[in-house]
């Protein structure tokens, strides 16, 4: 059985677990309208840090397929609970990725480099006392610290040690981050930037924002 | 847990520079049948770590790999086969990875590698 994205009702769930909400779909969608370039991008390695209760992986793994397409995907998150969920939306969705519960890639920071060829981040992006950033359990979703930008800004740099030459980065990010902010910062990292969607719920104002080098035309 | 994934692994402990490979204790092991892709074998080749995939595919039951490899092999069909046998169809399903370092134990349940650190491990 194959769906375009993953399916809700299939997506496994914990108290402790962010549920797919209209971040995640706003990301799957986002990648959605992608498809056709992230399946002639031909990645090998995919990567998803911060996997919660796993939609985006999954659906990004039903979109660009499996061993016989030569793709293999990474998740990580810091909460277990969330991996245990991921593992059983992946399962009820008949596709794999490999998980390793980490602080972002810690772990994988030395032998990944350069070998990311997509990656994807929800990341914890609401605007909290910095005190609420890092704890466990289901606030680990959401608490970003001073603009939401405190874990934004520890994953941007490992983003970029991880990504490939051909490397695409999507990001969530709320107006509150000051995205344009971010997108001038990753220009000095020699990152080129397009918003692929925007969505602006009862509650908040989303981007999904794709970067790339610079060096690679696309 | 595939063993592509633990050739990607280090120790992540704060002042450890000899993290890689990790040890591997094994509990339980278990195969998943999956297709095998030329291309991705081919392009991983040198992205891999050859000895200590060998390293480890040994430590979890698997002898079939060639203690030297060279790209030339990429053609032979049983060499590729190999290869993606040790590197994506056998997973460690229960054990423990060990920091060759410090000795510091990761534990892996259910083929999830639990990375995270003690606070003064950062």
């Amino acid at each position: 059985m194959r769906f375009k994205t993953a399916q809700i009702r299939l997506v496994s769930s914990h108290p402790e677990v962010y549920e797919p909400c209209d971040d995640s779909f706003a990301l799957v969608d986002a990648l959605l309208a992608d498809r056709s370039k992230l399946i002639e991008h031909k990645p090998k390695l995919c990567m998803e840090v911060g996997c919660g209760s796993g939609y985006v992986i999954t659906s990004l793994a039903l979109l660009l397929g499996q061993e016989s397409n030569g793709v293999q995907y990474f998740a990580t998150d810091t909460n277990p609970y969330a991996l245990k969920v991921t593992s059983e939306t992946l399962e009820a969705h008949g596709v794999h990725a490999e998980l390793i519960s980490t602080d972002i890639a810690s772990g994988l920071e030395k032998r990944l480099a350069g070998l990311v060829d997509v990656m994807v981040v929800n990341p914890p992006y609401v605007p909290t006392p910095e005190y609420e950033v890092g704890r466990e359990g289901i606030a680990s979703a959401w608490a970003g610290g001073e603009d939401g930008r405190s874990v934004i800004d520890r994953i941007l740099p490992i983003a970029d040690n991880l990504l490939s030459d051909k490397g695409w980065l999507y990001l969530v990010t709320l107006a509150a981050n000051r995205p344009l902010q971010i997108c001038l910062q990753m220009r000095q990292k020699g990152y080129a930037s397009r918003i692929v969607l925007q969505r602006s719920t009862d509650e908040e104002s989303l981007h999904i924002i794709k970067f790339w080098r610079e060096s690679d035309t696309q | 847990m595939r063993l592509l994934t633990h050739n990607m692994l280090s120790s992540n402990i704060k002042g450890v520079t000899n993290g890689f490979p990790l040890r591997i204790e094994v509990e339980k092991v278990v195969e998943k049948e999956v297709d095998l892709n030329p291309d991705f074998l081919r392009s991983m080749f040198s992205k891999i770590d050859w000895k200590a995939l060998v390293h480890a595919a040994r430590s979890i039951g698997y002898s079939e790999l060639p203690d030297e490899a060279d790209p030339s092999m990429l053609d032979s069909d049983d060499f590729l086969s190999r290869f993606h046998h040790a590197l994506l169809q056998l997973h460690l399903e229960e054990g423990v990875l060990i920091c060759p370092e410090t000795g510091r134990r990761f534990p892996v349940n259910k083929g999830i590698p639990n990375m995270l650190l003690h606070e003064d491990e950062v």
